[in-house]
């Protein structure tokens, strides 16, 4: 398919379907009247332009006309008053009172709200440089936008409010005037199929994704900390390996439909003009889709309360060895640090995958997570640098030189019977917690407890050993300890058969994090499942051998019995 | 109405004007972009991560000058024109071209509706980006060798950026006029803007690192009027 792909060249039946967007904001022009009274009235009112040579029949046609419009006017202000109100209750402190996306919140967040006076829009069934429809504004403002601030909200406003506030935001940019974005004509996917995914991988490579994407799809690719927005605030390229952060959604479609228009104000680019140029095939571009999809489970996971740690006889060698292949990892999410000062309002980490086995005698556990920069890496200094510009303000200021990337690890500093655990954010004083703190620089763990965030006493050192390694946009570390520590100072044993507390803590140096800026996780627990103690296995072997004693005794004298009978006989 | 008809009654007499004669009727402006100073050095490329393009080009010819003459400096008429007139676009395109992972030339200068024609002579991906505040900007992607995209503008609007995202290094800008009274200075630091009308006109000069200078130029019927622009670098 090439150009035929278009909406200007697709069949009156689509198009039929997808012009009604203006007649739906409610009218398209006098909902501005406010804002722009001469292009509108002038169009309501066609009596107005007759050229009047009798002044006072012009006067008299002037007030009459005044009479009949007020109503209308009144009604459309109320609809527009309506659409205005909710948006300064609900979107104007972030998005701003003049819808620059510059508001009171703005600078705590990125990406930052959207700035509706350029009318740029992301998430769109339009072609690049093209205004959104309404279906997709509705979309955005229903959903939301995942990994962003953006809450969806179809349930906190019904759909005429949600729909007044569409036609208010709409105000602020003069592009909506006599505008009617029409949808592009997708089409539809090819079938599925394994061979399908393979080509798919292959035109990523030829159209070269990885450039910002990772050859993994993890981010981190070699352009990626170069990437700012329309606006020059730094932006991420999408994890493609973890299709529920998506913005546009993560079916094959919405995909596709990204390919296909780009999302604007960002880096990601319409590959529209490359059909159009016979450059890749559209068929080409929906295995893109089937292969970008496929790099992400079905499911978004679910995160449990629970991380087991099934016993083993040998513990994997290091986080690279087959054996972590059949363990189920266990997904953390982690979200900025936002209650100690500094705030951290971006953190590069939102997931940590955890994976846990024991041999009775040592836990070891395996944490991945995804990071597009091996911590300090000159590539992402100037990163660091649009970091520190767009997230210093209020709080301390970002680092002006890149940090290590770290993960902690945090267990109660004691045993506790009660249901109380110590505050999550790195222990009180009351309530110490026992830390281990990794570094990728010098590839160093620390142990010790922690009475809070960055407040760490080092204690109980060579308890745990550890292996890291890092691999296109992932770190992977494998920690072992003893389950009754060699030291136990610092120190709690793991008992099998009890749920021991454990909280996360990630941080990305290259994004400008320490060990107070970064993605925190709730309390968590690990479950160390009980070993079979030895009778289990001595026991049966018992059981058997006495079944097979008696029995031969059984027989033994059954046989004697039969001779000496025999014999009598004789 | 009144303003339609009147909007309509030019287009036509621009249009009648258009077809009585070539452009090159009228005045014309023409001059020399002079660069004194020591300009500061050039900021430097590192192009190793990309195969194809390393090696072309080791600076970033933010500053061009030789001989003190100062390319890529767009020159257009600011105001003077009479108001409301309307212009037809020429339908040859301006194309620029990425090569070497850079793009040429580095200041484009279009009228409103014209094309701009983009093409990519590099055997990797680029995408242009175009962020507009007047226009619309668009993101689009040449994956391959010898893919052309055109482009066309609606609103007048200077410096518009243009840049390639995959190469953080390479950005344009890009000029759109309502009008066709504009030029960009070549390597010899010269331009001549053709087919003015008689008239007085504030004429300015902008260079993208170096700021604007403004004259006011008088235009005769026929012939030529002189605007000579210096620009200073660094203190």
């Amino acid at each position: 398919m090439t150009k035929g792909a278009h909406a200007s060249d697709g069949s009156s039946g689509e198009r039929g379907r997808r012009v009604p967007e203006r007649a739906s904001v409610s009218g398209g022009c006098c909902y501005q009247a406010r804002f722009a009274p001469a292009n509108c009235s002038a169009r309501r009112d066609p009596p107005a332009r007759e050229p009047n040579d009798r002044p006072s029949l012009a006067l008299a046609l002037v007030l009459v006309l005044s009479l009949m419009a007020r109503p209308m006017l009144a009604q459309e202000g109320q609809a527009n008053a309506r659409g205005k109100a909710l948006y300064d209750k609900w979107c104007a402190e972030c998005h701003g009172d003049a819808g620059a996306g510059d508001g009171a919140a703005a600078t705590h967040m990125l990406p930052r709200p959207r700035d509706f006076t350029r009318a740029v829009f992301q998430v769109r069934t339009t072609a690049s440089g093209e205004l959104a429809t309404d279906d997709d504004l509705r979309r955005v403002t229903d959903e939301g936008m995942p990994g962003t601030a953006m809450p969806g909200w179809s349930s906190r406003l019904n759909a005429a409010d949600r729909d007044a506030v569409i036609a208010y935001l709409k105000t602020f940019s003069t592009f909506w005037e006599d505008a009617a974005p029409e949808a592009i004509a997708l089409g539809r996917a090819p079938r599925a199929s394994a061979e399908g995914i393979a080509e798919g991988r292959e035109v990523f490579q030829t159209l070269e994704c990885f450039k910002c994407h990772g050859q993994l799809g993890r981010g981190g690719g070699q352009s990626a900390p170069t990437l700012k927005d329309d606006w020059d605030q730094p932006i991420r390229p999408a994890d493609l390996t973890q299709s529920w952060n998506f913005n546009g959604g993560s079916t094959v479609e919405q995909i596709y439909a990204r390919l296909r228009t780009g999302l604007d104000g960002t880096p990601m680019p319409s590959f529209s003009d490359a059909i159009d140029a016979n450059v890749i095939t559209d068929e080409q571009l929906w295995r893109v889709a089937q292969y970008v999809r496929s790099l992400s489970p079905e499911q978004q996971p679910r995160p449990q309360d629970v991380i087991r740690a099934a016993v083993v006889v040998q513990l994997p060698a290091g986080p690279d060895d087959s054996a972590w292949a059949t363990v189920e990892p266990a997904y953390v999410p982690v979200v900025g640090q936002i209650v100690v000062r500094p705030r951290w309002f971006a953190p590069a980490v939102d997931a940590v995958w955890v994976q846990a086995l024991h041999d009775g005698q040592t836990l070891a556990l395996r944490l991945t997570w995804h990071d597009g920069s091996k911590s300090p890496d000159p590539a992402w200094d100037e990163w660091l640098g649009r970091m520190r510009d767009a997230m210093s303000d209020g709080d301390a200021p970002v680092a002006t030189e890149q940090g290590p990337d770290r993960l902690h690890l945090q267990f109660p500093a004691r045993w506790s019977d009660g249901l109380e655990r110590p505050y999550f954010l790195g222990g009180s004083t009351r309530q110490p917690v026992s830390l281990w703190r990794w570094s990728s620089v010098g590839d160093k763990l620390e142990e010790g407890t922690s009475t809070g965030l960055g407040r760490f006493t080092a204690a109980g050192a060579g308890n745990a050993s550890h292996s890291a390694r890092y691999d296109r946009g992932e770190w992977a570390l494998q920690i072992n300890r003893a389950l009754v520590p060699a030291d136990s100072t610092a120190a709690i044993p793991f008992m099998p058969g009890r749920a021991i507390p454990i909280a996360f803590f990630a941080a990305d140096g290259s994004n400008g994090e320490d060990e107070v800026r970064g993605a925190v996780s709730a309390w968590y627990a690990i479950y160390l499942d009980v070993p079979a103690p030895p009778r289990v296995y001595v026991a049966p072997v018992v059981a058997v051998l006495l079944t097979a004693g008696l029995g031969l005794v059984v027989i033994r004298r059954a046989q004697q019995r039969g001779f000496n009978s025999v014999r009598g006989k004789e | 109405m009144k303003h339609a008809m009147l909007s309509a009654v030019t287009v036509l007499t621009a249009g009648l004007l258009g077809a009585a004669g070539p452009a090159v009727q009228g005045g014309s402006v023409t001059g020399t972009v002079k660069l004194t100073g020591t300009a500061p050095a050039n900021p430097k490329l590192d192009m190793s991560d990309e195969a194809a393009c390393r090696g072309k080009y080791t600076t970033d010819p933010v500053i061009t000058a030789s001989g003190g003459n100062l390319q890529n400096v767009l020159v257009y008429v600011k105001s003077g024109l009479p108001a409301g007139q309307k212009f037809t676009a020429s339908t040859t395109p301006v194309v620029v071209d990425q090569e070497g992972c850079l793009y040429h030339p580095r200041t484009l200068a279009v009228m409103a509706g014209q094309p701009l024609e983009i093409r990519n002579s590099d055997p990797v991906l680029h995408n242009i980006k175009v962020v507009a505040k007047r226009n619309r900007g668009f993101n689009i992607s040449q994956p391959t060798k010898g893919m052309k995209t055109t482009r066309t503008f609606t609103a007048q609007e200077i410096a518009i950026p243009v840049a390639c995202n995959v190469h953080g290094w390479m950005h344009a800008n890009l000029n759109v006029f309502t009008h066709p009274f504009f030029a960009v200075t070549g390597a010899d630091g010269s331009f001549t803007i053709r087919g003015l009308p008689a008239g007085t006109y504030e004429v300015e000069a902008w260079h993208e690192k170096l700021g604007t200078q403004t004259m006011t130029v008088a235009v005769p019927a026929t012939g030529s009027a002189a605007a000579n622009f210096t620009f200073k670098a660094g203190s």
